[in-house]
């Protein structure tokens, strides 16, 4: 991020798409690129590990957003924030609602089974292979916190990391 | 039974806007079902109701807060459903005809709101429980808003709704404080139970000036009558409807409820009273000037609404028979006079007086129904005004005032009311009579089509109904006497008739028509006389003038405060915090008893490493640099989280370290690469003494709180339960998902709606520079050049 910048009056000055295009494929460092694509999928299973094992360990679903958040900022800086080479597609707008719709709906769920609003529930299911698991609705909830701060982190980064004129 | 019709209303209301495409103007037909709906059970269920027995439902609302939704409906209140539903149906009749030929797009959402408006009013004169009365009492405010506003094109339609809005609405917080009030004095949120127990003392005293100024404001009365006329934009349906038979009506019926209870407070009567004269002179007064034969019955509607808080807010037995009486009948002849006013202007394109010349002639129904109803209002006999009249008269010849203070109101009530008859010979004469030898340049009568008798009879209907009453006043007697018992237990059992013998009362009427009279046959003189004495100071002005005054206010509030230099803001923000908590903090400081200094040595040196990092970062220039070293002191705090064992706290504050550098160093490309030269030493001086002084006060204030605490920490029964009641061993995930999930659902809102307004700030600068419009964010970039070409195939992927 830190290295030299083209700035607008450098080099080329014709302007077209092609030539700022090509400065910025220059900008882009090739470690950092096969960096992120060694760790990208990694970090985003680690904040789904740490989004369903937080209920019993460190982690939740806000810690998850963030990590995933990361991952994806990550991507992006090692890409400049060129919009076309973006990995994550779902405008964040959209995870905004999507999360509040979630945690909203998670409680409406428990109110509609007669208990409280957010009040959560436990279940155990009997999975082949994992065994026992047990599951409670929190983890819904905490889908929805995940969500919503993925949305967060995608939607302030990316604003902010488009070109400045 | 009440909910389920006011459900019903809402139903009705909310199909109107889909039915419209299907059945255009015919919707308003549709829309009638939901005031039939009120008669038909009227029917079946006003006449046990009328005799006494009051209908009582309650229903929980919000059963934590002992709020309960109860409904009450005694025999007022089927007499105001019976205006409210009556009327209703009238004017949905009515409304399919007047359109007809006008419908515009949104004419589906104006039925909607004019069915909404129904059912509020249905809950308004229903409610028990006083906050849903304050919030049936609101919805009114709403839909009056929206149909006023209906045109929505002309910017003198919206003024008047905004002004509409704003004068009730102001006047229902007054409201709804002297209902807390009133509440709190009583011990219960009923209506029934605040009017039997009657508190007294000086909170009710207050509590009832603040209601009858929310009854004023919504009544139209004087000070604040000038948003009626103004609400005269609306089309005549809704004007008949809303601004004179019902919504304006619900002022009237709270002074109605509170009078027989309240009256005897010293403040009541004079206020009331006081305020319903000056209205009725008011609006006669304004009423003569007016050549938009609707403002003429607009003022004259504000005139008679002051007459009805004469006539209630007495809060004698005699009174409430005489106000209920009063109410019925204004309801009739004003909604059958504003439909005459549609029609007219319907079929003669104008509304002017001094455009229309003798459409008696030519629409003699009409003109027969508009002269009967003009007459009742005017109050001569064999018509129900005259009835409702002769009623007021005996009220105040037998009035709760001393004797010469009943021979003063009798006086005003007499003046008045020969204002009345003048300009209700006013409406005649302009919209039927012919005009020779006057000023007119008038549409030709003969151009003037003839309604379709669908158009015409609700209004003949309504005024045909005040003369049978009027020759045959019994018909209504029990009616009118029954509902003015459930107001007032003490008025014996009675009838209305047409001759009261040779009463005052009477002789006060013959005054009245003798003053009328006079006032008619000088009407030239007396209108040079307005026009040379129209005082140019007026209700209307000085709401302008506040609002103005108010906007100015705002922006030099906003221009102070708002300087637009961050170092202020937070200056403000941290100066605010050391003033006014800090100040309090200073005589209460205390020190924890078994104070700590660290429990681990790497405690001291991470606190060591933040101190210097901190002091470091108010040197640099740089600041590229300053971030970095920013987030060095944030991931040191992340260690003493880690060091205390927190290691979902320490986890967290990395990662919003790490994300929060990035998101500086994209800012920071568009800032300059070195923080400003050096500002002056006194602004260093002061910003080292907030920040220190900030320091300071954290510190001490952590102590104090440390060693403040006098109960058991609430989070140690949280962890015994996370695992048995949470199903997790995560204590702090149990709590924000499960324990305290509320106040998660909360914040993940806020950063929600943080996280928009962030992006459109951006996003706003952005379109400021460039011309290029940038929809959508985040996803497309928003070049200076317009859309984006496509990429040759085989280039730019990693």
């Amino acid at each position: 991020m830190n290295g030299p910048r083209t700035e607008p009056g450098d080099g080329p000055v014709d302007g077209s798409r092609e030539v700022r295009d090509h400065d910025r494929w220059a900008r882009r460092s090739p470690i950092l690129d096969v960096g992120v694509g060694a760790v990208f999928h990694t970090v985003l299973v680690v904040s789904l590990f740490l989004l369903v094992s937080g209920h019993n360990a460190p982690g939740g679903g806000f810690v998850a957003g963030l990590v995933a958040g990361a991952a994806f900022v990550l991507h992006d800086v090692a890409a400049d924030f060129e919009p076309r080479l973006r990995r994550f597609r779902v405008p964040p707008e959209v995870l905004l609602g999507a999360g509040l719709l979630v945690a909203v709906g998670t409680g409406l769920s428990s109110l509609a089974a007669g208990r409280t609003f957010l009040e959560s529930d436990l279940a155990s299911l009997h999975l082949p292979w994992f065994g026992t698991v047990k599951v409670t609705s929190a983890l819904a909830f905490d889908l929805g916190v995940f969500l919503l701060v993925l949305g967060m982190i995608l939607g302030i980064v990316d604003r902010l990391g488009e070109e400045p004129e | 039974m009440i909910a389920a019709l006011i459900a019903w209303h809402a139903l009705v209301a909310l199909a109107a806007p889909v039915l419209f495409r299907r059945l255009g103007c015919r919707v308003f037909l549709w829309c009638a079902l939901a005031p039939a709906a009120v008669l038909g059970w009227l029917v079946v269920a006003g006449p046990a109701i009328l005799a006494g027995d009051a209908l009582d439902h309650a229903f929980a609302w919000v059963p934590a807060l002992d709020l309960e939704v109860t409904f009450r409906v005694d025999g007022f209140s089927v007499v105001m459903l019976a205006v409210v539903a009556g009327i209703g149906l009238a004017v949905f009749l009515y409304a399919p005809s007047y359109f007809a030929g006008h419908a515009g797009p949104k004419l589906g959402a104006l039925a909607g709101h004019l069915t909404g408006f129904a059912g509020s009013m249905v809950g308004l004169v229903t409610a028990d429980n006083v906050y849903a009365l304050f919030l049936f009492w609101e919805l009114t405010a709403v839909f009056s808003f929206l149909l006023i506003g209906y045109d929505d094109t002309k910017g003198s339609a919206r003024g008047a709704a905004r002004e509409a809005l704003i004068v009730t609405s102001l006047g229902g917080l007054a409201l709804l404080a002297g209902l807390v009030l009133l509440a709190q004095a009583a011990g219960t949120a009923s209506l029934a139970g605040i009017l039997e127990r009657a508190p007294r003392g000086g909170p009710v005293t207050a509590a009832l000036v603040l209601v009858v100024v929310g009854a004023a404001t919504k009544s139209a009365q004087a000070p604040f009558h000038f948003w009626l006329p103004a609400a005269m934009e609306a089309p005549t349906p809704v004007s008949a409807y809303l601004h004179s038979a019902t919504m304006v009506k619900a002022g009237v019926y709270l002074v109605a409820r509170f009078a027989p209870a309240f009256a005897a407070v010293g403040v009541w009567r004079p206020l009331v009273i006081g305020t319903g004269l000056a209205t009725m002179v008011v609006g006669g007064y304004r009423a003569l000037r007016q050549h938009d034969l609707k403002l003429l019955l607009a003022f004259g509607t504000v005139s008679q609404l002051g007459f009805l808080f004469v006539c209630f807010g007495a809060g004698t037995p005699l009174a409430a028979k005489a106000g209920t009486a009063v109410l019925v009948a204004h309801a009739l002849f004003k909604a059958a006079l504003f439909l005459v006013v549609g029609v007219v202007d319907h079929q003669a394109h104008t509304r002017d007086v001094r455009r229309l010349d003798g459409l008696g002639r030519r629409l003699p129904v009409l003109a027969a129904a508009g002269t009967a109803a003009a007459a009742s209002m005017a109050g001569l006999p064999l018509l129900f005004g005259f009835v409702a009249k002769e009623l007021a008269f005996e009220t105040w010849v037998e009035g709760p005032f001393p004797a010469a203070g009943d021979a003063a109101v009798l006086a005003v009530l007499v003046a008045a009311s020969m204002l009345t008859v003048a300009y209700s010979a006013r409406f005649v004469w302009g919209a039927f009579l012919g005009k020779e030898g006057e000023a007119v340049t008038p549409v030709a009568g003969a151009e003037v089509g003839v309604p379709a008798p669908t158009f015409v009879a609700p209004a003949v209907a309504l005024a045909a109904a005040g003369l049978v009453l009027g020759v045959a006043p019994g018909l209504a007697g029990s009616f009118v006497v029954d509902a003015a018992r459930a107001l007032q237990p003490g008025l014996g059992a009675g009838t209305l008739v047409l001759w009261h013998g040779l009463t005052p009362a009477l002789g006060l009427s013959l005054v009245v028509f003798a003053g009328g009279a006079v006032l008619v046959a000088q009407r030239r003189r007396l209108e040079r006389w307005q026009a040379a004495t129209a005082s140019p100071v007026g209700a209307a002005l000085g709401y302008q003038r506040s609002l103005e005054g108010l906007n100015r206010l705002a922006d030099r509030v906003t221009g102070l405060l708002q300087n637009g230099s961050l170092p202020t803001y937070v200056a403000v923000v941290v100066g605010t915090l050391l003033l006014v908590p800090g100040a309090a903090l200073l005589g209460t400081l205390r020190r924890p008893d078994d104070l700590v200094v660290a429990d681990h040595p790497l405690q001291v040196v991470a606190v060591a490493l933040i101190a210097v990092a901190a002091v470091t970062v108010t040197r640099i220039r740089r600041r590229f640099a300053a971030v970095l070293l920013v987030g060095l002191i944030g991931y040191l705090v992340a260690g003493l989280f880690v060091i205390q064992g927190g290691a979902d706290l320490a986890l967290t504050q990395l990662l919003i370290e790490t994300l929060g550098v990035v998101i500086f160093v994209l800012v920071l490309r568009h800032l300059p690469e070195r923080f400003r030269a050096p500002v002056g030493r006194r602004v260093v001086a002061v910003r080292a003494l907030l920040a220190l002084g900030t320091g300071a006060f954290v510190t001490a204030f952590l102590l104090t709180a440390g060693a403040a605490r006098t109960t058991v920490p609430v989070g140690e029964g949280l962890a015994e339960r996370a695992l048995p009641v949470g199903g997790g061993r995560n204590v702090v995930n149990v709590i924000l998902t499960d324990f305290r999930a509320l106040d998660t659902l909360g914040e993940i809102a806020v950063l929600g709606v943080a996280t928009l307004g962030i992006a459109s700030l951006v996003g706003a600068r952005r379109r400021a520079r460039i011309t290029a419009p940038g929809d959508g964010w985040g996803v497309e970039p928003t070049g200076a050049e317009g859309p984006v070409p496509a990429r040759p195939a085989g280039e730019g992927r990693p």
